[in-house]
């Protein structure tokens, strides 16, 4: 006899398939990068130094040798290649200045220094790459872009679409989740640990072992700015589609919750719209690309001497963009916080929020709730947020004196220091990188100076909180377990508190699981906001007056 | 030193051992036989689903006890020496006290049936039951089909559990609809069919006769008395209501009739011996509560007062107005004051049911002084603070109709029903009630 396929199984066959294909397009994205064959003729390697204006006598010897070949190298042959170089070019300007430093010929000596190539030495190595490769994917990129992204988003719709009739009725379905190896730290959530860690030390320090993924995307980066898709456009590409796709899937998980579907609508259209595609356009109208929802201290870099300086050459609109950006973080953040609690940024309009809350929800259970991590939390967060302030004086200080350095810290080491330890290793690779195994929020929660400021306003001057329904908590944990930020909701609601901490994104999640209907958040009038004392309703009243009026012993 | 003993890691009598804590220098001991440490019994649902581990349940962290200074000890007590204040432990050893605080909870209730101890039956109550659920309803594979006993609040939750791992499921109900002794027809129908919606095989007006088993004493299978049908099953879920957990005390002095008999100070008949939670029964039902109340907020509100008598501020056990709330599989209720499962004498009804047939809202109020009395409310959350002003206040059902928008507690952006509500309100009363916007103000004041 034949069993009847029924819907759940034929939905689960599409996942499956889904799943194969999405497998099949990571896959080809990997490889993709193991392809290509990297040189460059004499005359291209003449026009390029040229373009690049550098002075060394030997570069040019130097590199032909290295990449005008009829070998087959692959970019990592080829990268490392360059980077020897680069590195031969320096060293022989560093003998020599060693050679007449010996000689205390100062003259002599401080003319070497022009000749020397400054830049990280992947970077550089990208930049002739760029021009070098050529191969399959550099000459089928529209090919390419669907057996790469084409496969991934097919595959990844196929698998999250069949939920609207596998999850059934709509409503919380947390079911199985501490089931699955991917969200149960198994050994698929460390696989994708390992991958995404793996995909942003590449992306910061070994770009050029990513620039066969720039090619992919030229033809788009081209229609959009006029220029060649650089590893930053692989990036703020992937970063939209993988929010897209994401997106999808809370859209069906959360689809009885309004303030689900219109705050992932809001990332949603402030990644795209905003972080991606203005300041593409901005560029193809050589204008500064700037996103205009990122507030500083987030955007570090904001007031670092190549940006001012580039905003100062644009005329009006760099105008326009240095006053914005100072209202913005002055004044307006300030301002809706007050209003609407920092929500209204960290989970409706920031990027990092953003894929936090759509990428990164599958993993919000991983925040750690322990009193040690609120302890390390606040030790963290804010000691960015004063590096970064600090950070900040020291540059605007040397750039507007001249000086090099302020209380004897250099302006470029500070500045090249917290780039790479807050904006690369803590935004990016712990950051995200993080996900599977410390929850979506990891940087949001320990390292966003930005958060850490909103969440002064918040804890101070707010009109927003989670007020806690009387005393219908029956400390299920649901809360505290699915709160991204690691709060410990349950630790105030079942006393009766409202919730009001600096650390609360706003996210919703924790009213959306609870399964008694204990949480709400709302902006209301400051006073009544905060009630730190065991107001349980229910209780006989002169009982609570006695408790309270212990507590306040 | 004082040594105060609980008997009990619930919620009962931990609340006790907090409040005792922040108001004392006691010794405190708790004992329980269950677990290490309190954790939360209404959550165990969600462990079996994934929704949690159990480490999610325990509302303290480990360290949370020792900082406190109150110790803990694991084991079973067997009975109780009042004469020399002591308990005596099935491990044989005992524990002397110089106050003893019994908050000893529930048990489920068996009623005799044959096969009732066979494997593969349990109720749902210790965490050992979920352990064992674990155990014998791993998946589908293993639990071809589980039978669940008994329509209350618990069965529904573990219909709801087996339902999540795609266990087929057999829910027997002795009423003729679901949960009907508490929930009026109109709500007790929307649960039936939302039981139904999720392919839970409901029967509804019948009883078990018996549980079969196999010859290794595993349950195989059950049979309903009104039909004499047999189903074949793995597991059988016991879900016919709790009854105290007091049986350890039958040949103390302390004295008991279903719970720990209790006066309205928490003090048993034995000096320097108090009750609470779900073992607790009061002498005379306070207003219109039940004797025994087992629920988890009468239990923290015990824990508070015992506490205070304990550490000399002697005073009442005197719980405010009732609430309660529940979810059944998707549909979340709560309620504030009283909505009987019949309208008594002097009561009058307002019903409203969503079109969708998810969301409904039933007012109970006197029918003479049009006085509101309770509100039973599913599918939409409202705001426990509104109505307990309004229970305290004595207010009219139609001030609580007016001023409906400040109830409701729902996530913003949710769609608002109160329009609606109002509108057929007045239509059945010929009233001509104008529904108020939300004030911030007035909720606050
Ligand atoms: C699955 C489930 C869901 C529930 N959901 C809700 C809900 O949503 N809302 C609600 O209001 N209520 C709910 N309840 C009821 C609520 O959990 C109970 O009312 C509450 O837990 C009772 O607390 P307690 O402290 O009185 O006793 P318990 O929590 O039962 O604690 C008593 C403890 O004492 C131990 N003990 C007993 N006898 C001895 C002995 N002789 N020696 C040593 N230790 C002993 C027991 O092992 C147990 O650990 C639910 C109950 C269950 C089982
Ligand atoms: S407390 Fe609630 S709203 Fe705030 S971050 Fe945690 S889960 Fe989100
Ligand atoms: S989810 Fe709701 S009921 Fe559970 S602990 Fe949190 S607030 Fe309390």
């Amino acid at each position: 006899m034949h069993k009847p396929i029924s819907t759940t199984d034929t939905m689960k066959a599409i996942q499956n398939i889904g799943l194969v294909f999405f497998l099949i397009g990571l896959a080809i994205f990997t490889g993709s990068l193991f392809t290509g064959s990297f040189s460059l003729t004499e005359q291209e390697v003449a026009s390029f130094i040229e373009s690049k204006g550098y002075k060394s006598d030997i570069i040019k010897e130097k590199l032909t040798e290295a990449v005008v070949t009829d070998e087959h190298l692959n970019i990592f042959q080829f990268s490392s290649r360059v980077r020897a170089a680069y590195q031969a070019s320096n060293d022989h300007y560093d003998a020599l200045i060693a050679k007449y430093d010996a000689e205390k010929n100062w003259d002599k000596k401080g003319e070497q220094f022009q000749y020397k190539i400054y830049g990280k030495s992947h970077t550089l190595s990208y930049e002739v790459a760029k021009k070098a490769g050529s191969g399959f994917v550099k000459e089928n990129a529209g090919l390419l872009w669907w057996l790469t992204f084409g496969l991934a988003i097919v595959g990844a719709l196929l698998f999250i679409l069949p939920n609207i009739v596998l999850l059934g009725k709509e409503g919380i379905k947390n079911n199985g989740i501490y089931h699955e190896s991917s969200t149960n730290r198994g050994w698929i959530a460390w696989l994708v640990l390992v991958y995404l860690v793996t995909f942003y030390l590449v992306l910061y320090f070994m770009p050029d072992y990513a620039v066969n993924w720039t090619y992919i995307l030229d033809p788009i980066s081209k229609t959009l700015n006029g220029g060649e898709a650089s590893q930053w456009f692989v990036y703020g590409f992937l970063y939209c589609v993988i929010m897209i796709v994401m997106a999808a899937r809370m859209y069906i998980k959360y689809r009885h919750n309004k303030y689900q579907v219109i705050r992932t609508t809001s990332v949603l259209f402030f990644q795209i719209v905003f972080a991606f595609l203005i300041p593409e356009i901005m560029a193809s109208l050589n204008m500064p690309g700037y996103d205009f929802k990122n507030a500083f201290p987030l955007d570090y870099d904001f007031f670092f001497e190549w940006n001012l300086d580039s905003l100062r050459d644009s005329g009006a609109i760099g105008l326009f963009i240095l006053v914005w950006g100072i209202v913005l973080t002055l004044i307006i953040v300030p301002v809706m916080v007050y209003f609407f609690g920092k929500r209204w940024y960290c989970s409706w309009v920031c990027g990092c929020g953003g894929l936090a809350e759509t990428l990164g929800d599958p993993y919000r259970q991983h925040s750690s709730k322990k009193l040690v991590s609120w302890k390390l939390e606040r030790w963290l967060i804010h000691s960015v947020l004063v590096f970064s302030l600090f950070m900040t004086i020291v540059t605007l200080y040397c750039y507007f004196t001249g000086t090099e350095s302020f209380l004897g810290i250099k302006s470029q080491w500070i500045k090249d220091t917290y780039s790479f330890l807050i904006g690369a290793w803590f935004a990016g690779v712990i950051g995200t990188g993080f996900y599977p195994i410390f929850g979506n929020r990891v940087w949001c929660r320990f390292g966003c100076p930005l958060a850490a400021y909103l969440g002064l306003v918040q804890r101070f001057k707010s009109r927003f909180r989670i007020t806690t329904n009387g005393g219908q908590c029956i400390s299920c944990g649901n809360c505290s377990t699915y709160c991204e930020q690691g709060i410990d909701v349950r630790a105030y609601a079942q006393k009766g508190e409202n919730i009001i901490r600096s650390s609360c994104v706003g996210c919703g999640i924790c009213s959306a699981v609870c399964p008694r209907g204990v949480l709400k958040l709302e902006n209301g009038p400051e006073a009544g906001r905060i009630n730190p004392t065991e107001i349980l309703l229910g209780n006989d009243v002169d009982l609570m007056a006695l408790v309270n009026q212990n507590d306040a012993k | 030193m004082e040594h105060i003993v609980i008997i009990g890691n619930g919620i009962s009598g931990v609340t006790a051992a907090r409040h005792i804590r922040k108001n004392s220098d006691k010794k405190i001991t708790i004992v329980s036989a269950e677990t290490d440490y309190f954790f939360s019994r209404t959550a165990l649902m969600y462990v079996y689903m994934g929704h949690m581990k159990f480490e999610h349940t325990q509302p303290y962290e480990n360290w949370f006890w020792k900082k406190n200074r109150i110790e803990l000890k694991k084991g079973y007590v067997t009975s109780i020496d009042s004469n020399n204040k002591s308990l005596n432990f099935a491990e044989g050893d005992t524990l002397s006290y110089d106050k003893l605080i019994i908050a000893t909870g529930s048990k489920p209730n068996k009623f005799g049936w044959p096969g009732q101890d066979l494997d593969g039956v349990m109720g749902m109550y210790h965490k050992q039951d979920l352990d064992n659920l674990e155990k014998y309803a791993p998946n589908k594979n293993v639990c071809k089909r589980a039978v669940i006993v008994g329509g209350g609040l618990i069965g529904i939750e573990l219909a709801e559990m087996l339902h999540s791992r795609h266990i087929p499921v057999t829910f027997l109900v002795r009423e003729n609809s679901f949960w009907n002794g508490v929930l009026p027809e109109g709500e007790s129908a929307m649960i039936n069919r939302e039981i139904l919606r999720s392919n839970i095989d409901l029967r509804l007006g019948v009883n078990l006769k018996e549980i079969k088993g196999d010859a290794n004493g595993k349950a195989t299978s059950i049979v309903i008395a009104e039909t004499g049908e047999e189903i074949q099953c793995d597991v059988v879920g016991l879900t016919a209501g709790v009854s105290p957990n007091v049986d350890f005390l039958k040949d103390s002095d302390i004295e008991i009739g279903r719970g720990v008999k209790v006066n309205r100070f928490l003090e048993t008949n034995v000096k320097e011996v108090y009750a609470i939670g779900d073992c607790a029964e009061q002498h005379e039902a306070i207003g219109s509560r039940r004797p025994i109340e087992a629920v988890w907020y009468t239990g923290r509100m015990m824990g508070e007062t015992v506490a205070q008598t304990i550490c000399g501020n002697k005073i009442e056990y005197k719980p405010g107005h009732w609430f309660n709330s529940a979810k059944f599989i998707d549909i979340e209720y709560q309620t504030y004051g009283w909505v009987w499962a019949q309208a008594k004498e002097n009561e009058s009804r307002f019903y409203w049911e969503h079109k969708d047939g998810t969301k409904c809202i039933h007012i109970n109020y006197d029918k003479n002084t049009r006085t509101f009395i309770g509100i039973n409310t599913f599918g939409i959350r409202m705001r426990h603070q509104f109505f307990d002003k309004i229970l305290t206040e004595k207010r009219s059902v139609e001030h609580v109709l007016e001023h409906l928008a400040d109830a409701n507690f729902d996530p913003e952006f949710y769609k608002l029903y109160e329009q609606e509500i109002v509108a057929k309100f007045n239509q059945e009363n010929g009233t001509n009630i104008q529904l108020k916007k939300k004030s911030w103000k007035r909720i606050f004041a």
